[in-house]
């Protein structure tokens, strides 16, 4: 299982391979001892490579086609969807493939934050990973500008215009921003630029991402070390390769659903509409994977708090392996982590639904509460539940609670003995 | 060792092999929509014929004009140029062309201003037959557009056209 | 995992309650038709799109452009599927200019099946001055514009009635109980007969309206068919693959679950 004993068999093969060890990563990567307990839960990591590959393809495609200029960006559009071959099904495949991302990477973190991925010795990986996220979001939001609809021009506007918080130098920031003195042209051309650009930064750190995961090798769910790598993993090919592949098909089959027969459910209707400074849409919300955030923004009374607190909740994360301070990983085996969990959860997904409401009345007052429980659930609970919490036993490798049966099976059932114990 | 070598499948099973065909065919589909995108577009396709008025050129000018992106010759001949063409014997010619099948009416030439070697626009009235000469790699062509001299390959082409009345040439 | 299902229980109760006071805050639920394009194999109804596009040129085309729209794709496959003369023909009928001519003069002449469907007003602005400053939307894209587009366009075509006493109407503005805020600054575009169907259909008010939102659709996505039918079979291919691979993944599984 050691790279470093690694041999090429034929003779060009060694000669290649002392100069650049390509074969050496090759055979490293197959190798590449998995935890043979891995969950479907594991599989979104190559789900996501796989979004990332197809997003940069489809994407330079449409670069092809489409013009970063006001005037033309929308009608340019239209070109794509009606004249270009198959034009259509790669601009709907692009656009339903940022959410099919977010939904693939918050899936990523929820699996992260649930079988503790986050903590020691897997740092770097984690933070890494949030600064992925943290530029996926940026790259989205400049994509959602290019159609330049209605939402595309608004979005832009207050997204910007959060900077304009930023005390004395908050105009010549924005208008810095812009290119101008508001979102026009010049910033749409920019914004193109940039969305070009990120996807790329994004694989280089998809690529340290992996290669820091390649250092300690992958956490499992029940969240212990590998004892024995004989018996605790598989080679990556082809077992995980195949798991993989099949979960990404069945991934596919709800993505394709969407881009062929809902195209447009995910997007806005004024987004149709190509974009007028004269005429604010009556509501303005961003794509639903930034709503949480969104909510979280709106929720603070005091504009420059709010934009703050909505930039807190992103470095929350950050340091999260910090804060939490168990030193049992997985929620299996953390029956009051596992409580809170499932609050997270809630919290977030009723963030994301006050984000999507307007800012008034009860809708409000919710907002403000989930905004509240998020920093506690980071900043307080997860600290302190990690000196109190009494956790259940964690076994002593991965296959000892497989003995006598097949792997998968026993892990549901030891599960199931677990919760009921709770 | 042994272990790893255990865990490696070493038979290749139907199932295996079924999977790998179906999934070489379903890469090859979901590729083609990648490809077809950059051949011309329906909107490209839709420009295909240049209706062009002739009524201003005398005898021997010639004009360029623009059809599908590329230039296109109309030369008025004069009957100097037109018997210059028609006597050529076509044992002399790298590529054997009637000018009376070039030229359907003698009057009107009407060729694709692009050297056939590598696709520069050859200047007109030059070189050693007093047709169009190219500048680029020095390409010599007739009042017929036929190549006569030079690297290029094939005479000048002749795109699809048809008189719409005595005074224009629709092009394509 | 009970945790779980008391939060799914609790945001379907949420979700129920507030998708309630939403509705009850929007004036009337859109007249439900039951579009031949609406299901997974949907397809347009080719007569339909063909009036469709008569009403459109009769009615709308007065004060609403299309501008997104070609002669030349009144002939694709997917849409109306006029013939190439039918469409040559209808496309003569506009004139469009063309130039700079050798002089450098700009000229008009009759459109192609090449050119971009003729627009009403050169502009916004004299559009909207010509319309008491209510600007006709282009109608491109209206249906993927407007949420719920080809049920809420069908209905606000028959939304049109007195205003309730209570209300009081400015001039050139009408009362119609689907828009948003009931009142509207087009008059009501559509009364029976007013097209004669070539094909014998009776133009009632319904039927126009129908055939109209049909046409509007097929334009806003001119694909949908061609959608509809690689859909499908990327659908079946996937399946078909995903079991492929279910079975593949199981068989070499199975290499190590003897094992241990």
């Amino acid at each position: 299982m050691s790279d470093h004993e690694y041999v090429p068999k034929s003779k060009f093969g060694k000669w290649f391979n002392d100069r650049l060890p390509l074969l050496t990563l090759r055979n490293h990567l197959t190798d590449y001892p998995t935890p043979k307990n891995l969950n479907y839960w594991w599989t979104f990591g190559a789900i996501l490579t796989f979004c990332l590959v197809a997003q940069i393809i489809t994407g330079i495609i449409l670069a092809m086609h489409y013009v970063a200029t006001a005037g033309l960006a929308f009608e340019s559009i239209e070109h794509i969807m009606r004249d270009v071959n198959y034009g259509w099904l790669i601009r709907y495949f692009h656009a339903n493939g940022s959410s099919m991302f977010f939904l693939a990477v918050y899936i990523h973190i929820f699996r992260s934050l649930y079988y503790g991925s986050h903590k020691s010795p897997r740092e770097v990986i984690w933070i890494i990973g949030m600064i992925i996220y943290f530029l996926m979001m940026m790259t989205a939001f400049m994509g959602y500008v290019l159609p330049w609809g209605q939402m595309s021009f608004w979005a832009a506007t207050v997204i910007t215009n959060l900077f304009s918080a930023v005390p004395f130098f908050g105009e010549s920031i924005t208008n810095w921003l812009w290119g101008g003195f508001a979102v026009d042209s010049p910033t749409l051309t920019r914004f193109y630029a940039l969305h070009y650009l990120f996807p790329f930064l994004i694989l280089g750190l998809v690529i340290l991402h992996i290669w820091a995961l390649h250092i300690p090798g992958n956490n499992n769910p029940v969240g212990i070390d590998i004892k024995q790598p004989s018996k605790d993993t598989v080679p990556f090919h082809p077992y995980i390769v195949l798991k993989d592949l099949f979960a990404l098909l069945i991934f596919l089959l709800i993505f394709a659903f969407f881009v062929f027969y809902s195209p447009n459910l995910l997007g806005h209707p004024d987004n149709y509409i190509e974009a007028n400074p004269l005429v604010t849409p009556d509501h303005i919300v961003p794509e639903w994977y930034l709503l949480p955030f969104y909510a979280i923004l709106r929720s603070i009374p005091d504009k420059l708090l709010g934009v703050i607190a909505m930039f807190a909740s992103i470095f929350v994360l950050v340091i999260l392996p910090w804060l939490d301070t168990s030193k049992v990983r997985s929620a299996i085996f953390r029956p009051i982590y596992k409580q809170f969990y499932w609050f997270l959860v809630a919290d977030v997904i009723i963030l994301g639904y006050m984000g999507a409401m307007p800012a008034e009345g009860t809708y409000l007052l919710i907002a403000r509460v989930a905004t509240a429980y998020y920093f506690i659930h980071f900043l307080i609970i997860l600290p302190f539940l990690g000196i109190k919490e009494k956790t259940l036993e964690v076994p002593l490798s991965i296959t000892e609670p497989v003995l006598g049966g097949s792997s998968n099976q026993t892990m549901a059932k030891d599960n199931s003995n677990l919760r009921d114990n709770l | 060792m042994s272990e790893s070598d255990k865990k490696k499948p070493n038979r290749r099973d139907f199932i295996i092999t079924a999977t790998t065909a179906a999934g070489a065919v379903g890469v090859g589909a979901a590729a083609w929509p990648l490809i077809d995108q950059m051949n011309p577009d329906a909107s490209v396709k839709a420009l295909a014929s240049t209706e062009v008025d002739i009524s201003g050129v005398q005898s021997g000018q010639s004009i360029t004009v623009l059809w599908r992106g590329k230039p296109v010759f109309i030369k008025r001949r004069t009957q100097e140029e037109i018997d210059s063409a028609r006597s050529v014997d076509l044992k002399d010619l790298k590529h054997p062309e009637k000018d009376e099948d070039r030229a359907k009416n003698p009057e009107w030439l009407v060729t694709l201003g692009i050297c056939t070697h590598l696709g520069c626009v050859p200047l007109t009235d030059k070189g050693d037959y007093k047709g169009w000469f190219c500048p680029c790699h020095g390409s010599h062509y007739d009042t017929s557009g036929r190549i006569r001299k030079g690297p290029a390959p094939t005479n000048l082409e002749i795109p699809k056209y048809e008189f719409v009345d005595n005074n224009t040439i629709k092009i394509g | 995992m009970k945790n779980f299902i008391k939060l799914i229980i609790f945001l379907v109760l949420l979700t129920s309650f507030s998708s309630h006071k939403l509705l009850a805050e929007s004036s009337q639920e859109n007249l439900k038709v039951n579009w031949s394009f609406k299901s997974f194999f949907g397809t347009f109804d080719r007569a339909s799109l063909q009036r469709g596009y008569q009403v459109f040129n009769e009615v709308c085309s007065s004060c609403h452009s299309i501008k997104y729209l070609s002669y030349r794709n009144l002939t694709e496959k997917g849409g109306p599927e006029f013939s190439e003369e039918e469409a040559k023909a209808i496309a003569a009928n506009f004139e469009v200019t063309d130039g700079p001519d050798s002089t450098g003069e700009m000229f008009t002449r009759p459109a192609k099946l090449s050119d971009k469907f003729v627009m009403p007003y050169a502009n916004e602005e004299e559009a909207k001055s010509a319309n008491g400053g209510a600007y006709p939307p282009d109608m491109s894209v209206l249906v993927k514009a407007r949420k719920d587009g080809a049920d809420y366009i069908y209905s606000l075509l028959l939304g049109y009635e007195d205003p309730p006493v209570d209300i009081k109407l400015d001039d050139g503005v009408y009362y119609n109980k689907y828009m948003y805020g009931n009142n509207i600054k087009m008059s009501a575009p559509l009364f029976d007969e007013l097209v004669e169907y070539s094909d014998g259909t009776k133009a009632t008010t319904e039927q126009m309206a129908k055939d109209v939102v049909s046409f509007l659709m097929w334009a806003a996505e001119p694909h949908l068919e061609q959608r509809h039918k690689i859909g499908f079979r990327v659908i079946i291919y996937l399946i078909i693959i995903s079991i492929l691979v279910y079975f593949s993944m199981k068989k070499i599984w199975s290499r190590i679950e003897s094992e241990v």
